[in-house]
C-alpha cells in the first residue's frame, strides 16, 4: 500500500493510529487526581510534540542517514517562522500560504548554506553550519530588524495590510475558517479529553512528513545516503559524486525544519530570533541522538521525551516534592527533597544533560537501541528457559512402560 | 592612525581571551585527539573560582553596635569580614580588594584537579569513539556543569571588581605622543593582555624547553612510537589535559572584572573559540594564538563606525565570515599541520 512493503505499511498504520489517539493516550490520569500533573494531553504540549517531531525527523534525514552533524539547523526553523508570520502580516491569518512560503524560503536558504558547507565534512562541516546559523541569528537581532523586528520578535499588528482579510474574518490563525485554537473538550467519567484543531493539523502534517521520510529511508536515494555515511571515500573512488545526494538531503532536512518553524508560528503568530540560536540547534541534535539517530521512530520519540520533560519536570516544584515524600519522617523528608530538588523544577536542564550524557556513553543508539536491547534480553531469556527445559533436563525415561 | 591603534587595543583583550581558550582547546585536541565542547564550561568554572574566593574572603561576622542605631531605632549591625579580624583591618581589606588576582592561586589546583577528573573519568573512554560522539558527550557535560553552577550561584551575573589600583582608565595615547584624551584604555584590559601573553609564553616555554614538554611534543607527532619507547605517554597527556583546563580557568578568573560572570558565559565563548581553533588550524598551537588575536582585533575593527557605515552589521558576523572564507580557501586553517583532521 502507498508504495510500501507490508511490514512498513503496518508500521505506518500504527504510527497514524498513535498520532491520532494522542489526546487520549497522553491523558491517562483522571482530572483532579494527584497524578493529573503528569497528563500531557493539553493542546500546547501536543502541538509541540508534533512540531518538534517533524523537526527531528528532518534532522535525522541529514544526520541519521549521511552522518553529517549540522549544528545550525535552528536557522531554518527561524527562517520558516519569519516567513509564515510575514504571510500573516501581508495576506491573512490562513496558515497554508505561510507554510508553503516557509518551506520554500527555508529550502532556498538550505540550498545556499548546504552548497557552501558541504564542501567540507566532519567537524569542519559542523563549524561551517554553526557559523552560518550564528550569522543569521546575529543579523536577525541587529541589521535585519526591518524584516525580523529585532529583539521584540516579529508579530502581527492591527495596521498591517493583510490584503486577503475579508470582512469578519478570523483574527486568529486558521485553515480556511477552522481556528487553530478551537478545541473539542470531551469529558468522560473523571477524564477530560481535549481534541484540538491545531494539534490535528500539526499531526496530519507530521504523519505526511513521517511517511515521506519512510519512503526516503527505503528508497535507492536513502541507500546512497547511507553509503555516504559508511564510507564516503570509497564512493568517491568508484567515480561517484556524492555531493548532489548530500546536498539534496541537506535541503530536504532544511525544508522539514522550515515547515516545523512555520507550524510553530501558525500555533502562535510570533517569531523571535532566539529560535535561531545555536543552543536551539543543539536541542534538535540532543532529541535525535536521545531517541536514536538513523532510526525512523527514534527522533520523534526523542522530541516527545524532551518536550514532555521540559513541560512536566519543570512544573514540579518544592510543594509537589513535599507531597511525594510526605510519607517519610520530617528530617528524612527534607534530606531527600534537598537531594532531589536540583533535578526538578528549574533544574530540569541538569537532568536532561545527565540523561543525555548517559545515553551517549552507554547507549549510542539512543532510546530505540535501549528498547531493542530490552526486547532481545526478554526474548533470549524466554528462549533460554525453553532451552533449559530441553537441553539441561533430559527427559527422564519413564519408569514404567506406558 | 590613533583610531587604528585604539581599535587594535580594544581587540587585544577579547583576542587574549579567545587565544587562551583556543590554546587550551588545541592542547587537548593536539595531545588526546579529543574535541572538547566542555572547554567553555571550564572557562566559566574558572570565573566562578574567582567569585567563590571573593565570597569566602568577604564572609563576615555580624556584631551589634549599641552606640549607633539604624533608621528603625535598632542597634546597627556591623559586619566585619573574618579576614579583617584575623589579619588586621588593613591586610584584610587588601586581601578582599585583591580577590581576583588571588583567584589565580585558588583556581590553579581546582582547575587542574577538575581536568584530571574529567580526563580519567570520562574523556578516557572516548578516545576510540568517533569525533561526533566526543562532541556530544562533552556538550552534555557542558550543560551539566553550567546547570550545577546555576544551581549554586543563581542565574544573574555576579559583579567581581578588579583591585582598586587597576580600576579606571588611563590615557594611553598621550604616553605614546598622540593627542591627549583620544586613546583612553582601562588598566585591567592591559593587565589581561599581559597576563595572557605571560600564560601563552609559559605554555610554549614549557613545551619547548623542558624534557616533559619534549616528550609531549613527540607524543603529539607520533603517539605510538613514543609509547613503544617505553614512555607512559597517557599519563603525560592527562597532565596536559589538566594544564589545558587550568589555562581556560585562568582565562576565566582574569576575565571576571571585564564581564561579570554568569552561568552561560562559557557557551557564549565556546562557539567563538571553536571558530578560532578551526581558523588557526586544528592541532596547531601557534595557529590558535595567532587566530585568537587576529579575530579579536578584526572584530573590534569591524565595530568602527566608518566600517559599519559601509557594511551594516558587519561587526556581528565578521568572525564567522572570516572563518567561512578561511575554511573554504585553506582547508587546514591558517597554520594546520599536514595530516591532522583533513578531509
Amino acid at each position: 500500500m502507498l508504495g510500501l512493503e507490508n511490514k512498513d505499511t503496518k508500521f505506518l498504520l500504527v504510527v497514524v493510529a498513535l498520532t491520532l489517539c494522542t489526546p487520549i493516550i497522553l491523558q491517562p490520569f483522571p482530572e483532579g487526581s494527584s497524578l493529573a500533573q503528569f497528563n500531557a494531553g493539553y493542546p500546547d504540549l501536543m502541538q509541540r510534540f508534533a512540531i518538534f517531531g517533524i523537526f527531528a525527523i528532518g534532522f535525522n534525514i541529514l544526520f541519521g542517514l549521511t552522518g553529517y552533524l549540522s549544528f545550525g539547523h535552528a536557522a531554518f526553523l527561524g527562517v520558516g517562522s519569519y516567513s509564515t508570520v510575514w504571510m500573516f502580516k501581508l495576506l491573512s491569518y490562513n496558515v497554508l500560504p505561510g507554510l508553503v512560503l516557509a518551506v520554500i524560503t527555508s529550502g532556498i536558504f538550505a540550498l545556499f548554506i548546504g552548497y557552501i558547507s558541504l564542501r567540507r565534512s566532519g567537524i569542519y562541516f559542523s563549524i561551517l553550519t554553526l557559523a552560518f546559523a550564528q550569522m543569521s541569528f546575529n543579523l536577525a537581532y541587529s541589521v535585519l530588524t526591518p524584516i525580523t523586528n529585532g529583539e521584540t520578535g516579529l508579530q502581527v499588528y492591527t495596521d498591517d495590510p493583510q490584503y486577503l482579510m475579508g470582512e469578519g474574518a478570523l483574527t486568529t490563525t486558521h485553515v480556511f475558517g477552522l481556528a487553530m485554537n478551537k478545541s473539542l473538550i470531551v469529558p468522560i467519567g473523571g477524564w477530560e479529553f481535549n481534541f484540538n484543531v491545531g494539534y490535528y493539523f500539526c499531526a496530519i502534517i507530521a504523519i505526511l512528513a513521517f511517511y515521506l521520510s519512510l519512503r526516503i529511508f527505503r528508497s535507492p536515494f536513502g541507500l546512497m545516503l547511507r553509503a555516504v555515511k559508511s564510507n564516503q571515500q570509497r564512493m568517491n573512488y568508484t567515480g561517484l559524486n556524492s555531493r548532489p545526494y548530500t546536498l539534496a538531503a541537506f535541503v530536504i532536512s532544511g525544508m522539514y525544519a522550515g515547515l516545523a518553524g512555520g507550524l510553530l508560528a501558525s500555533m502562535d503568530p510570533l517569531a523571535g530570533a532566539e529560535r535561531m540560536q545555536w543552543t536551539a540547534s543543539g536541542e534538535v541534535v540532543i532529541m535525535t541522538i536521545l531517541g536514536g539517530a538513523g532510526t525512523l521512530m527514534g527522533p520523534v520519540l526523542g522530541a516527545g521525551f524532551i518536550k514532555y520533560f521540559e513541560n512536566i519536570f519543570s512544573k514540579i516544584n518544592d510543594n509537589v516534592l513535599h507531597g511525594w515524600f510526605s510519607f517519610l519522617p520530617d528530617g528524612i523528608e527534607d534530606f531527600f527533597i534537598n537531594i532531589v530538588n536540583p533535578f526538578f523544577g528549574e533544574g530540569w536542564h541538569l537532568t536532561l544533560g545527565l540523561l543525555f550524557m548517559c545515553v551517549v556513553i552507554f547507549l549510542p543508539g539512543g532510546l530505540m537501541e535501549g528498547g531493542q536491547r530490552i526486547l532481545n534480553l526478554l526474548k533470549r531469556k524466554s528462549k533460554d528457559t525453553a532451552d533449559d527445559d530441553s537441553a539441561h533436563h533430559p527427559k527422564q525415561s519413564p519408569h514404567v512402560a506406558e | 592612525m590613533d583610531a587604528l591603534l585604539l581599535q587594535i587595543l580594544n581587540g587585544l583583550d577579547k583576542g587574549s581571551a579567545y587565544a587562551l581558550i583556543a590554546l587550551g582547546l588545541t592542547l587537548i585536541f593536539g595531545t588526546l585527539g579529543v574535541v572538547n565542547f566542555a572547554h567553555g564550561a571550564l572557562f566559566m568554572i574558572g570565573a566562578f573560582c574567582a567569585v567563590t574566593l571573593q565570597k569566602i574572603l568577604s564572609l563576615s561576622s555580624t556584631t551589634l553596635d549599641p552606640t549607633k542605631t539604624d533608621f528603625l531605632g535598632n542597634p546597627a549591625k556591623i559586619e566585619t569580614p573574618y579576614v579583617e579580624s584575623w589579619f588586621g583591618p588593613e591586610i584584610g581589606a587588601a586581601l578582599i580588594d585583591w580577590s581576583v588576582p588571588l583567584g589565580i592561586l585558588f583556581a590553579i589546583p581546582i582547575m587542574i584537579s577538575i581536568g584530571f577528573i574529567m580526563e580519567r573519568g570520562l574523556i578516557k573512554h572516548f578516545y576510540k569513539r568517533p569525533h561526533a560522539d566526543q562532541i556530544l558527550v562533552t556538550f552534555g557535560l557542558a550543560i551539566v556543569l553550567q546547570e550545577v553552577i546555576k544551581h549554586f550561584y543563581g542565574a544573574n551575573p555576579i559583579p567581581t571588581p578588579a583591585p582598586d589600583a587597576f580600576r579606571g582608565s588611563f590615557d594611553f595615547g598621550s604616553m605614546l605622543g598622540f593627542d591627549p584624551n583620544v586613546i583612553i584604555y582601562p588598566y585591567w584590559r592591559l593587565v589581561y593582555f599581559f597576563f595572557s601573553v605571560l600564560i601563552i609564553g609559559g605554555v610554549f616555554a614549557f613545551l619547548q624547553f623542558t624534557t616533559f614538554g619534549m616528550v609531549v611534543r613527540a607524543g603529539m607527532a607520533d603517539r605510538e612510537t613514543v609509547g613503544l619507547l617505553g614512555i607512559n605517554i597517557d599519563k603525560r597527556f592527562t597532565i596536559m589535559f589538566g594544564i589545558a583546563a587550568a589555562v581556560a580557568g585562568l582565562a576565566g578568573v582574569m576575565y571576571t572584572p571585564i564581564n561579570s560572570p554568569n552561568y552561560h558565559m562559557g557557551m557564549d565563548f565556546l562557539v567563538l573559540s571553536f571558530v578560532v581553533v578551526v581558523v588557526g588550524g586544528m592541532g596547531s598551537l601557534p595557529g590558535a594564538v595567532l587566530a585568537g588575536f587576529m579575530l579579536g582585533i578584526l572584530e573590534s575593527f569591524a565595530s568602527m563606525n566608518q566600517i559599519k557605515a559601509i557594511f551594516p552589521g558587519i561587526d556581528q558576523i565578521i568572525i564567522y565570515l572570516v572563518a567561512i572564507l578561511i575554511l573554504l580557501t585553506r582547508p587546514r586553517g591558517l597554520m594546520g599541520r599536514k595530516g591532522v583532521m583533513e578531509d
